[in-house]
């Protein structure tokens, strides 16, 4: 077996510029889970919007890039307003249930060819990333980092992911050790308990689906910047699942938590992946293909959420005290 | 006899032909050397002219691109093909002079089409001739079979969301996993069915069996235990997520990710203005004959009472001296057998693969949501409405939006009545 | 007997003098069922009032309703001037209203600081742009974080200040939604069940304290089953029965009534009701 390769695989993972996006989202079903107890599991439709919106603005509207991106961010927030309106006053059970399908009727009606001549359909967009590597400042070429070798976009994808990160990261904690953010935690609590103490409930559940659903926009645009292809299938129920396992492996209401969660996973699973690929390709698991192992990937993505509800529901960095799931 | 033998073969070769044809295109693949050879040109538009079944000879087609033109005759099988020596699109005519007397093109300009040789080197053209075979259906015609379609629908997702009200209504448990047994079902089905070839409704029953095996296990391995532990209801919401994935992936792992035809269809039934088959009137008996059953159970018998019981206040049916884990228990057992029975009867009807059951996961939710949670007749009623909004809209708008606009649907009704159509408000404080 | 509260006769729906709370025409139907009926309700200015009744009165369902948490079939009320028929249960409680919880409810993974600072309504941090700059909520938190432990010491709440709330024990959650309540010197404070799940220790010192809300100016109206509570602090009973209400005056006056004993058990209306716990009453059926 290869260890060096796995090893070298796993590692580029930890800073890979998808982990980067994943953990963009996570950290949006941060505010909105962690903090503010909305159990939202339409979450890839908030990523669906920031990377549709960027591409549709770049290749039909032809808009620059900062363009894009501010229209990116103005889709998801207007989903995020549209969707919160009726459902954000709907218990907890009804609200996930609602997020998820209106998530997948989103992606149902990306995916039409009804629309095709600006959303592509099922074979979506691609190619619309030309502004945004005009930025690169890093010349062209190869840059290897340890046993990995990088070409300048991969370098400035993952430069541009990670600084979207640490901004992120700053501006939830800032936002959650303020007095905003005591309130979004009194909701979590008890929303009947916070109006009874004259706060506007309703408007700051809607703040805080419109900021995590930002954060995770971003996270969708990047997520497709790296290959410049966006495409409907991606924006699928596992995508959502994906966030939730790294967000609850980190830690729901933190702010490392779904950081380092998201690195945490993703390493994982790369060196899970590349040891059953190893295993393989030695005729050790005789009843498997090398295709398998991809969808060994998703079942272990599955596992990992089921037992660390059970056992660890407050993550790796969650305070015991502090992990909340109400009812 | 012998004609039929001779169609047969003819088809044969044009089979054998276009086989030809694609190996030569994979392994050859280079355009022909030769140019002002026209049998040498490696790219070919051909077709078989038809008029009410009959095959037409004589018929002249040309095909043009720039300023290349050629020609072919249709011979005693109807049967023409234009070698072209490169890759475009090309207009191809049917000259209309040339049809024997009394027959005319179908659709007006018809005898005008393009052959696309862009990506491919063999298009194939058709022409349509004579009076149009599609029929074209009034706009009640089209509403009465959509209706009966979503009738069909409803009642089969009726029978699966039945089992997940049954289990949130003694349990709390909003059950993700509960579109798997849907799967499980129609899986085993196939294996029963088409695999073993065993008589169909042995199959089902054993299909059957499977589902409520899989949710008795199911109960016993993963949620007894975690209702033991006291566990928050939305907490075991995303522990049955992450098994519904596990679930999902070992079913994709044993038995691929190609889509099954179980039921091979079935005989065509005609009811009026209705195209149906046997297999789906049969569903539909089935549905009914359960749900009535279902209802039964929950009113008359003893466990039923006792269900309804445990579904109004837990801790109170206890007191009452009701075993409440035996209940769940038998819960378990009657919804995973129901889920698998919708899942049989979806497999025979629709086909299915390893996604079937996530993929109507949530319009089941929406049924009973829509229905308000936890009551069965809410679940049955809203999965009637849920079917015929998948069904009626897609008379409307495309037809892949016909599941989101039940989502949409679902919303708006939250939106109207959050409590669900059937279901009560709830007192705070 | 006169009395300094009402005008005239305490009589069901008489007018009080300086009335804080007007209810008029009040109903809310659950189903088939009348769970509030009332037709003319008026809560006296700086007074104790209690609202007792039966279980199943409408008790609750009148606190829900005036403080809009539930929304009434038919009716509106004036509080302090102001209709608040149809008024968020948020907006009503900026307008100086402020409810606790019959299931009482601390924020339980807050500490008992946050909890009192979320108490009050006039912090600049608390809107969303604000909460980025610092210096614009600063002194002001400063200032509540010094109201919160005035208030906490007076609760004997002060040890706790560092605690998660769920660390409480239930008679203390009780205070502490009692003085996360007062963070924001509301005009009338609405209690429901005060003294139930509370450690007989503590009770006196909870008595003390609404007696005390009383002296610094602020209306007071809860529901409670404990008579002995209700005689001892307050002012004014207003008795309901499904839906209705069957009685006001006095407590004194008001535990004689005929109606109030038949409102409550048959079986105890041969005795003082100033004397029985209807808790106990009630689980001896």
């Amino acid at each position: 077996m290869d260890w060096l390769n796995i090893l070298n695989l796993t590692g580029g993972e930890l800073i890979g510029a998808y982990t980067a996006a994943y953990v963009l989202c996570a950290l949006g079903l941060a505010m909105h889970f962690g903090f503010t107890g909305l159990l939202n599991f339409g979450q890839a439709a908030f990523a669906a919007l920031g990377a549709y919106g960027y591409a549709i603005a770049t290749l039909t509207f032809g808009w620059n890039m900062w363009g894009s991106v501010a229209f990116g961010l103005i889709c998801s927030a207007a989903f995020a307003v549209v969707l919160g309106i009726p459902t954000l006053r709907l218990r907890a059970d009804y609200l996930a249930i609602v997020t998820i399908a209106a998530a997948q009727a989103l992606r149902f009606a990306f995916a039409t060819s009804a629309y095709d001549k600006v959303t592509g359909g099922a074979n979506g967009l691609s190619q619309f990333g030309e502004d945004f590597y005009s930025y690169n400042p890093i010349p062209e070429g190869r840059y290897p980092l340890g046993a990995l070798d990088f070409s300048e976009k991969e370098i400035w994808i993952r430069i541009v992911g990670w600084s979207l990160v640490a901004i992120a990261a700053v501006v939830m904690l800032v936002l959650t050790r303020s007095p905003w953010g005591r309130v979004l935690k009194g909701i979590r609590e008890d929303e009947d308990a916070a109006r009874a103490l004259g706060k506007n409930v309703f408007a700051y559940k809607i703040q805080s689906l419109v900021i995590g659903g930002s954060i995770a926009s971003l996270g969708g645009m990047l997520f497709v910047m790296s290959s410049q292809t966006n495409q409907p299938q991606t924006w699928g129920t596992n995508f959502t699942f994906m966030i939730w396992t790294v967000l609850l492996l980190g830690g729901a209401a933190t702010i490392l938590g779904p950081i380092v969660g998201g690195m945490t996973f993703f390493a994982l699973l790369m060196f899970t992946q590349g040891i059953l690929e190893g295993l393989v390709n030695m005729g050790w698991l005789p009843f498997l293909d090398i295709a398998q192992v991809g969808q060994i990937r998703f079942l272990l993505v599955g596992l990992v959420l089921m037992l660390l509800v059970i056992f660890r529901p407050q993550g790796i960095f969650g305070n015991k005290k502090e992990l909340q799931f109400n009812g | 006899m012998s004609q039929l033998n001779i169609r047969a073969g003819r088809k044969a070769g044009v089979f054998l032909g276009l086989v030809a044809m694609l190996f030569a295109i994979l392994f050859a693949g280079v355009p022909a050397h030769a140019a002002d050879d026209p049998s040498t040109y490696a790219n070919s538009i051909a077709g078989t002219i038809l008029n009410d079944d009959k095959e037409v000879k004589d018929v002249k087609i040309t095909a043009t691109l720039d300023n290349f033109s050629a020609s072919a005759v249709t011979n005693e099988y109807g049967e023409w093909e234009i070698k072209v020596p490169k890759q475009g699109i090309y207009t191809v005519t049917l000259d209309v002079s040339t049809l024997p007397a009394g027959v005319s093109m179908t659709d007006k300009g018809g005898e005008v089409s393009q052959a696309d040789l862009t990506q491919t080197n063999f298009a194939a053209v058709l022409f349509s001739l004579g009076k149009s075979t599609v029929q074209v259906q009034s706009f009640s015609d089209q509403l009465l079979v959509r209706v009966w379609s979503g009738l069909n629908f409803g009642l089969l997702l009726a029978i699966a969301a039945i089992g997940i009200s049954l289990i949130f209504g003694t349990t709390g448990l909003n059950n993700f996993a509960h579109g798997e047994m849907v799967t499980v079902g129609a899986l085993f089905m196939w294996v029963f069915y088409q695999g073993l070839g065993l008589n169909i409704f042995v199959a089902a029953l054993g299909a059957i069996v499977v589902a409520a095996g899989f949710g008795l296990a199911q109960d016993a391995g993963l949620w007894k235990p975690l209702r033991k532990r006291r566990m928050g209801l939305n907490q075991m919401m995303i522990v049955s997520i992450g098994f519904s994935i596990v679930a999902r992936y070992v079913l994709l792992l044993v038995f691929g990710g190609d889509t099954k035809d179980i039921g091979g269809g079935g005989n065509i039934v005609q009811l009026g203005p209705i195209y149906t088959s046997d297999i789906a009137l049969v569903s539909l008996v089935i549905c009914v004959i359960v749900l009535a059953g279902v209802a039964l159970f929950l009113t008359r018998t003893r466990i039923g009472k006792a269900t309804r019981a445990v579904s109004d206040n837990p801790s109170l049916a206890a007191a009452t001296g009701i075993d409440v884990e035996r209940i769940i228990r038998i819960v378990w057992i009657v919804a995973s057998a129901l889920t698998g029975l919708a899942g049989v009867l979806y497999g025979l009807q629709f086909q299915a693969n390893w996604l079937t059951g996530f993929d109507i996961l949530l319009l089941l939710f929406a049924a009973v949501t829509l229905g308000g949670l936890g009551t069965a007749l809410g679940a049955t009623v809203g999965a009637l409405i849920i079917g015929m909004v998948v069904e009626v809209s897609s008379m409307f708008i495309p037809n892949e939006l016909k599941y989101a606009a039940a989502l949409v649907v679902l919303i708006v009704i939250l939106i109207v009545r959050p409590q669900g159509v059937l279901g009560k408000k709830q007192r705070i404080g | 007997m006169a009395n300094q509260i009402s005008v005239g006769e305490p009589a069901p729906g008489c007018k009080k003098v300086d009335p804080i709370l007007v209810a008029k025409n009040v109903t809310r139907q659950f189903g088939g069922l009348t769970a509030v009926n009332v037709e003319h309700l008026e809560i006296p200015r700086g007074q104790i009032t209690a609202l007792i009744g039966p279980n199943g009165a409408g008790k609750t369902t009148m606190f829900n309703l005036l403080t809009g948490f539930d929304k009434p079939n038919t009716g509106e009320w004036v509080f302090n001037g102001h209709n608040l028929a149809g008024v968020p249960s948020y907006k009503v409680a900026r307008l100086g209203m402020i409810r606790t919880f019959q299931l009482t409810k601390a924020l339980s993974l807050l500490t008992v600081l946050d909890n009192m600072r979320l108490g009050d309504q006039k912090n600049p941090g608390e809107s969303f742009l604000a909460s980025f700059v610092r210096p614009l909520w600063k002194s002001h938190e400063k200032k509540i974080t010094a109201k919160a432990d005035e208030l906490l010491k007076r609760f004997k709440l002060d040890a706790k200040r560092e605690d998660y709330a769920a660390a409480l024990s239930g008679g203390q959650r009780k205070l502490l939604e009692m003085a996360r309540a007062l963070m924001s010197d509301p005009k009338l404070v609405m209690l429901d069940e005060p003294m139930a799940g509370v450690n007989p220790a503590l009770t006196q010192s909870l008595l003390e304290h609404i007696k005390g809300l009383k002296d610094s100016g602020t209306t007071v109206l809860f529901v409670e089953h404990d008579m002995h509570m209700v005689r001892h602090i307050s002012d004014w009973v207003i008795v309901m029965a499904e839906g209705k209400v069957v009685a006001e005056g006095p407590p004194a006056e008001v535990m004689k009534n005929p109606a109030v004993i038949d409102a409550y058990l048959g079986a105890h209306a041969n005795s003082d009701l100033g004397d029985v716990n209807i808790d106990d009453a009630k689980e001896g059926i």
